[in-house]
């Protein structure tokens, strides 16, 4: 059983570590439509992080458009304007494949050219498809093909574990 | 009679033709996209890799260099590949050598046409015949349709008055050749808007317009009454020979919108315009100009509305 | 040589002559023997057995287009007679809008020939009624009766003056020659293209009011009564035509009027998008002017039915709406369309026959569409109850340009005589 107050305590030493290592200052924090947005209100909070959050739905980047075309329910990217030059945190729920991070850094960098860029994320489990990898994470997990994580929210924030049936 | 041609088999876009056909929902998904397509243009790089790899090539047969330039960004901005084509329609004046012209750029693997034409179905016409993996959009058929116009005339409607249920828009001039009006007027009653009424003498309304689910009236003063959203469409000057009006300033004493009329319309009333203006003819300048127009915020929606309307109607087909 | 034919077992309805019964039909030189008893001595060559069918007159169409001289790119004179021989249809006439038009004698027999040609001889030439049907100069009409023309008409096109109708009235009257005459205002018509209604407005297409013709047929009326030409209204579209000639009849004045077949089935509501299929001249009016032509018919007001016949090219309906070509290729939807009026009990079977033969012969005061002995043997037997598809299997016109297309319909014919020489026997029955 996962408990998101604990992940999210580990998710935040991990993150106050990294920006101490790299020397972050006055990161903006951009939190990845849905659930992303949902962890990072909370990491904003708790990391007192002054700029407001900045939102980004990385639907238009998505590399499967010629598979399944535009997501029906797409909303706005939310950024600053001022993203050259900063150093930003990245958040997600899950990071799973590394895809929608790669979507998530080529829209960052349509805005502008960040100084640094470190990502945080919930839980990375196994399954990784592109040399890319959190920065930090709450917790580290290996699943089985026919399962996946699942954050409700916003609120109560709340995760845990979904088994569907194996195909084929 | 419905229109399924622009539907694939899972009720997604295929072609844009027309509003007619299309439920409230589908409309409604269109605008919702377009709104996530207005934050591109505040990016450094103003486009996203959306169409990456996709040829678009926007077929003119008719001049219209603001309707061609804001699809031509709609393109791009979409990372699309965009050939513009300005065809004379004296070499085409048959639909064999319409055909000839498609079959040629389909043999370039086009993946879209985005087509404008003087004769109503053109569009319709070139949908029915090109390659079934081509996407067509309609950027104004003869006197029938010019359906993105009035998405992005809705969008704007809806940025600044949030609900349609409520509203009483008026349509106000030459409804009978105006293409834009018809698509306007579908796309309301669609969307559940109170009361669409279009205002204009006789001679430029087309026989049983109420059949189109408008209500009639062919006095500015009285029809402005209770108005939320003021639509004025543009007057062609070829009117006045065909004996469909006596004058310019007969016609802008009649139905021009000056300050003294807008006055008449709701307070907080918008005034839309979809270009370009005849100043003094159909509008007066200080309304064109005046805080209640949003005639330059409908150029600035077309491209989010064009991008939404694309990217849509190149969903992949016949994957499921 | 023409042999001897013995029609037996069928129904005969031969509406000229009152006659409805089974029975058989002898024919022979050519021409009805008789109706009734069989003639002294008579030794058949051939015998068609129509059981379960019905035997009337061939049929006379007023207005078709062969496409020849002119447009063989659409149509020829051996595909379209083709088409007419396996439709019923015996006696057709041509209009006058063929290239070069029929405004001389040379044309007007050039037309003879191609019918000649053919093997279907019974192709009538309906005279231009103006010079090149441009409305300006009256052609020869006295030369081209001569030449065999059996009318005169100035197709669809317009006769902006009123003084030159006249004339042109007068004139023809005083050769006794019948006016055709589709009334049509030109300037009113505005080269639209859809009725001027609900479906033109939403679609944005240029539309024709009822009006464009309403306004044209008072004025030939008004005219008719002046010179007392003899006036035939051919392709009426409209309730309120249907009333004026109603008028114009019970006040005396002696004209007729026809309607062809796809208006008594089809209205603006019909009209799938943009489809050019349903392109035509007149357009497709709204449901109550198709029932007052269906009244008009029943009623007598209307007199006859007429196809035309308006085979065009694969590239002539190519295009957007507006732009391509109107007209219906519609010989051979012509029996099972009056059939299925029939059936719709718009008309009874011997209206529907007399619609298609008696009447039209007695407008063009012809001795045919009876089976009258001493008439040509122009026959046509058909089986009521057959169902057929229209495919490229059946259809025999070079022009597939019909909204029928693919659809099935009840009633095909299966011999068709013309002056006793069997012309069209369906494949099944051979």
């Amino acid at each position: 059983m996962l408990d998101i107050n604990c992940l999210l305590d580990n998710l935040e030493t991990g993150l106050n570590r990294v920006i101490h290592e790299r020397k972050l200052a006055q990161p903006l924090m951009i939190g990845l439509r849905t659930g992303g947005v949902w962890v990072a209100e909370a990491l904003h909070q708790r990391l007192n992080i002054q700029e407001p959050l900045g939102l980004l739905d990385i639907s238009f980047y998505r590399d499967d458009f010629s598979q399944i075309g535009v997501h029906p329910n797409v909303k706005p990217s939310q950024l600053p304007p001022n993203i050259e030059g900063r150093d930003i945190i990245l958040v997600d729920d899950v990071f799973y494949t590394g895809r929608t991070v790669r979507a998530a850094l080529n829209e960052i960098f349509d805005y502008g050219r960040p100084k640094q860029v470190v990502l945080g994320v919930l839980i990375e489990r196994n399954g990784k498809q592109i040399p890319i990898s959190p920065d930090c994470s709450g917790e580290q997990v290996i699943l089985a093909a026919n399962q996946r994580i699942k954050l409700t929210g916003p609120e109560p924030l709340a995760i845990h574990i979904e088994t569907t049936a194996s195909h084929d | 009679m419905t229109d399924n041609l622009q539907l694939n088999a899972e009720g997604k876009l295929k072609h844009f033709l027309t509003i007619e056909g299309l439920s409230q929902a589908l409309l409604t998904e269109i605008l919702d996209t377009a709104e996530s397509f207005v934050g591109v243009s505040d990016q450094q790089i103003k486009k996203v890799p959306l169409l990456r790899g996709k040829t678009i090539v926007n077929l003119f047969f008719e001049n219209s260099t603001r309707t061609r330039t804001t699809f031509e960004l709609a393109a791009k901005r979409l990372s699309a590949d965009v050939l513009s084509m300005s065809i004379a329609t004296s070499s085409t004046s048959k639909g064999e050598s319409l055909l000839d012209t498609i079959r040629n750029l389909e043999a370039m693997f086009v993946d879209m046409f985005v087509v404008r034409h003087a004769i109503s179905g053109a569009a319709h016409f070139i949908a029915q015949h090109t390659a079934p993996h081509i996407s067509v959009i309609n950027a104004g058929d003869g006197q029938h349709a010019h359906p993105t116009q009035a998405m992005l005339d809705m969008f704007t409607i809806r940025q600044i008055k949030k609900d349609f249920a409520p509203l009483r828009v008026a349509i106000i001039g030459d409804i009978l050749h105006s293409r834009v009006a018809r698509s306007q007027i579908q796309a309301l009653n669609a969307l559940g808007t109170a009361e669409v009424r279009v205002i204009a003498p006789k001679t430029l309304l087309p026989a049983h317009v109420e059949t189109l689910g408008v209500t009639v009236s062919h006095n500015l003063t009285e029809g402005l009454q209770d108005i939320d959203v003021i639509i004025m469409l543009r007057l062609q000057k070829e009117r006045m020979t065909s004996a469909l009006l006596p004058s310019e300033s007969e016609y802008f004493k009649c139905f021009g919108l000056t300050e003294s009329k807008l006055k008449i319309a709701k307070p907080d009333a918008i005034v839309m315009h979809p270009g370009p203006i005849n100043r003094g003819v159909e509008i007066e300048s200080n309304v064109a100009d005046g805080p209640q127009s949003v005639i330059l915020k409908q150029v600035s929606n077309g491209i989010a509305v064009r991008m939404a309307i694309m990217s849509m109607a190149m969903q992949p087909h016949g994957v499921s | 040589m023409m042999g001897k034919i013995h029609i037996r077992h069928g129904r005969v309805i031969d509406p000229a002559n009152e006659i409805d019964r089974i029975g058989s039909v002898y024919i022979a030189d050519g021409k009805i023997a008789s109706v009734a008893e069989e003639p002294a001595g008579f030794k058949a060559d051939i015998v068609i057995d129509a059981s379960n069918q019905i035997v009337c007159p061939g049929f006379i169409d007023l207005s078709v287009r062969l496409r020849e001289p002119g447009h063989s790119r659409k149509a020829t004179f051996k595909s379209e007679t083709r088409a007419a021989a396996s439709a019923g249809v015996t006696t057709m006439c041509l209009q006058p809008d063929t290239n070069p038009v029929i405004d001389t004698a040379a044309v007007a027999e050039l037309i003879k020939e191609l019918a000649e040609k053919a093997n279907y001889p019974q192709v009538y030439p309906i005279a231009a009624l103006t010079q090149k049907l441009e409305g300006n100069e009256l052609s020869s009409m006295l030369a081209l009766k001569e030449a065999g023309c059996i009318a005169v008409s100035n197709a669809n096109q317009p006769i902006r003056n009123l003084l030159i109708l006249r004339r042109a009235m007068e004139y023809a009257a005083s050769h006794d020659l019948l006016l055709m005459f589709r009334p049509n205002d030109y300037w009113l018509g505005n080269n639209g293209c859809a009725h001027e209604g609900p479906v033109a407005t939403r679609y944005g297409l240029p539309s024709i009011p009822d009006a464009a013709e309403t306004i044209a047929l008072d004025q030939c009326l008004e005219l008719a009564e002046l010179t007392r030409c003899r006036v035939h209204f051919g392709q009426i579209s409209c309730k309120r035509s249907v009333i004026k000639i109603h008028q114009a009849n019970k006040y005396g004045l002696n004209v007729s009027a026809d309607v062809s077949i796809h208006q008594l089935h089809l209205t603006e509501n019909d009209i799938k998008p943009f489809d050019s299929a349903y392109h035509v001249l007149p357009p497709f009016r709204t449901e109550a002017d198709k029932q007052y032509l269906r009244q008009g018919l029943a009623s007598g007001t209307i007199s006859s039915i007429c196809s035309d016949h308006q085979p065009h090219d694969i590239d002539a309906k190519l295009g957007a709406f507006p732009e391509t070509d109107p007209g219906v290729s519609s010989l051979e939807t012509l029996l099972p369309l009056m059939l299925k009026l029939v059936s719709q009990h718009a008309i009874t079977m011997e209206q529907g026959i007399a619609a298609l033969s008696e009447q039209p012969a007695r407008i063009l005061q012809l001795r045919s569409g009876a089976l009258t002995p001493g008439f040509p043997a122009d026959v046509c037997v058909f089986d009521p109850d057959m169902d057929w598809q229209i495919n490229k299997q059946n259809w025999h016109s070079r022009g597939v340009n019909t909204p029928f297309w693919n659809q099935t319909f009840k009633g095909r014919v299966t011999h068709t005589l013309q002056a006793g020489k069997v012309i069209f026997c369906v494949p099944s029955y051979r």
